[in-house]
């Protein structure tokens, strides 16, 4: 039975707690040092599946105030696919008017996710 | 001149997450004459351009990119009807609390306030204070510049980059300008531990594999109109550069993150007293200035890493003030309380000065340490006695801190002359 245990730092929120994984013959067994729930989450994807929120931005056409909008991936998309999901997003403009929320880029590299507006232009 | 000078009972200055959430709580403890005013076109101020995620989880819940979240605030701001004045700059604050203002629309203002909140937030160390020697080339942007320059403008400052300081501004555009199609060389940092919080170190450096280099500096810039080069090299102890140690970087750009002020030049000519640590106002339980209804917060006040913070101090302060102008002025700025000392590891607190008569019942007190510390305790004591003990696994003087106090604790403690806040070993 192989033991393992995996320091990582929980990206969840800005708090940045230091969590202690451990594993045995790759199962996640344990999470310990989180201070929420989301912590504990975190720490089993992280060493099995680790995903990102990715955030950028679109040139907006038509928006009086603005010349970019900001944008981000509606969930987490797996950690490889980040570049997929920026490369996808180059040649991509928004209209105005944007609200937040709305789909700029339907389930972006394939992932199922859809990139959304979180700027009002 | 003749005209009657306008009169409003609250002035909140500046519109950025700490001035709207300021407004909001004053209209809601009852006072409904609240007027922002706001330099920028819109609300929202440093947020607008933060367009990454990790704001408000613990005020909303969920994680938010900047804009998000300020529009959550803006909203209700809104829904109250809470006057703004945007395109005005406050040029001047009076001890008086008259508030001078200039904007396109109407030239040069005047504005008895009842009280005055400041929510001006902080500006970037300037690279002049840096003694990185050498030409001063285009292409040597600070962070927060080179920031607005991508998300707001839409320009990619530069395609080779190398960055100095390990704040979370640099942080973050390490990985934005990764994402833009820059290389990014390495981040140096001089200290030997980051500036910066550590999730942003693990999801913009360590994801995209660029070097975080402590214990390292820029020694040299080459280039006449544009950077061609940069040469590091690592420092000791006294963070003096080791000869020998230098690498040399060629790249087009050199992004400064080195550290944010808060903005006080208004709160200066107010007659209001400045902490020689934060360099922002030493107030009291209420957030307070020295001068009688002048309150400060958000990171005009200290230095502020989390949103969730800012709005949560901001929110008292604005609280307070409405309770100042609603109440008699004359009893609200009585003594100044009890001095709150930060000593062993502890910077500062904010505030920096307790009455215990006039605390709600629990007060939140903020604080930094000066260094990385493993396996302290936190302590409070009054005078010699220690009434909280708290072990912390992990603090680094990038991620504020902060200890509860109760009135009850503090009232009950006749002669009490000190609060201490103190890191110890055991
Ligand atoms: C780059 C960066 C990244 C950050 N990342 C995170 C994060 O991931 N998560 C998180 O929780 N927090 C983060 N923070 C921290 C948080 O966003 C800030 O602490 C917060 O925005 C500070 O709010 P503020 O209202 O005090 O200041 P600001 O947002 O700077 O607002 C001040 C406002 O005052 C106005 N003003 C100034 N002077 C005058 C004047 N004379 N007259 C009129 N108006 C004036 C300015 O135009 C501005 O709108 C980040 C901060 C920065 C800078
Ligand atoms: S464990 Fe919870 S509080 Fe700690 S960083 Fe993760 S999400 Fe934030």
């Amino acid at each position: 039975m192989a033991q393992e245990t995996r320091e990582l730092i929980c990206i969840n929120c800005p708090m940045g707690c230091p969590l202690t994984v451990t594993l045995e013959d790759g199962v996640v067994t344990s999470v310990s040092g989180n201070t929420c729930p989301r912590g504990d989450a975190y720490g089993r994807k992280e060493v099995t599946n680790p995903t990102r929120i990715v955030t950028t931005t679109v040139p907006v056409d038509g928006s009086a105030t603005e010349r970019m909008v900001s944008v981000k991936t509606a969930l987490d998309i797996p950690k490889g696919k980040i570049f997929d999901v920026v490369r996808e997003l180059s040649g991509v403009r928004a209209q105005a008017p944007v609200e937040i929320g709305d789909v700029v880029l339907a389930n972006v590299a394939g992932t199922g996710v859809d990139v959304i507006a979180t700027k009002r232009a | 001149m003749s005209a009657a000078i306008e009169r409003r009972a609250i002035v909140v200055v500046g519109g950025g997450p700490a001035g709207l959430a300021a407004a909001i709580a004053a209209y809601e403890a009852g006072e409904h004459d609240v007027l922002i005013l706001e330099r920028d076109t819109q609300l929202g101020g440093i947020l607008n351009q933060c367009i990454h995620n990790g704001f408000g989880l613990h005020t909303f819940k969920e994680e938010l990119t900047g804009p998000e979240y300020a529009q959550r605030f803006i909203d209700r701001a809104d829904e109250l009807g809470i006057e703004r004045r945007l395109g005005t700059m406050v040029l001047d604050i009076s001890s008086e609390r008259v508030v001078t203002t200039v904007s396109a629309a109407n030239g040069i203002d005047r504005i008895q306030a009842g009280a005055v909140v400041l929510a001006m937030g902080c500006r970037e160390r300037p690279r002049g204070a840096l003694a990185t020697p050498g030409y001063r080339p285009a292409g040597v942007y600070s962070a927060g510049t080179a920031q607005r320059l991508v998300n707001i403008e839409g320009q990619l400052p530069g395609r080779e980059v190398v960055i100095l300081g390990s704040g979370d501004i640099g942080l973050i555009m390490a990985r934005r300008m990764t994402l833009e199609g820059a290389h990014v060389a390495c981040v140096a940092e001089i200290m030997p531990y980051s500036g910066g919080l550590k999730r942003n170190i693990v999801q913009c450096l360590d994801d995209f594999g660029i070097p975080l280099l402590l214990s390292h500096t820029v020694v040299d810039v080459e280039g006449r109109d544009r950077v061609e080069a940069v040469t590091i090299a690592q420092v000791d102890e006294r963070l003096k550069p080791i000869p020998g140690t230098e690498v040399r970087y060629p790249c087009d750009t050199l992004m400064l993150s080195v550290g944010l002020l808060p903005e006080n030049e208004l709160s200066r000519e107010a007659g209001v007293e400045l902490s020689p640590v934060t360099r922002g106002p030493v107030v009291d339980q209420s957030l307070q200035t020295s001068v009688a209804g002048i309150f400060a917060c958000g990171n005009v006040l200290h230095v502020h890493d989390l949103v969730d913070f800012v709005s949560q101090e901001a929110a008292a302060a604005g609280t307070q003030a409405a309770r100042y102008v609603m109440a008699d002025a004359e009893e609200a700025s009585a003594s100044r309380g009890i001095p709150v000392a930060a000593t062993d590891g502890v910077r500062y607190t904010v505030p920096s000065f307790i009455d215990p008569q006039r605390m709600d019942d629990t007060l939140t007190v903020r604080f930094r340490v000066a260094n990385e510390f493993r396996d302290r305790y936190v302590s409070v004591y009054l005078d010699d006695e220690r009434i909280q003990h708290r072990k912390k696994r992990v603090m680094a003087p990038g991620e504020m801190e902060q200890v509860v106090l109760k009135r009850a604790d503090l009232l009950a403690r006749e002669g009490l002359s000190q609060i201490t806040v103190k890191l110890e070993e055991a």
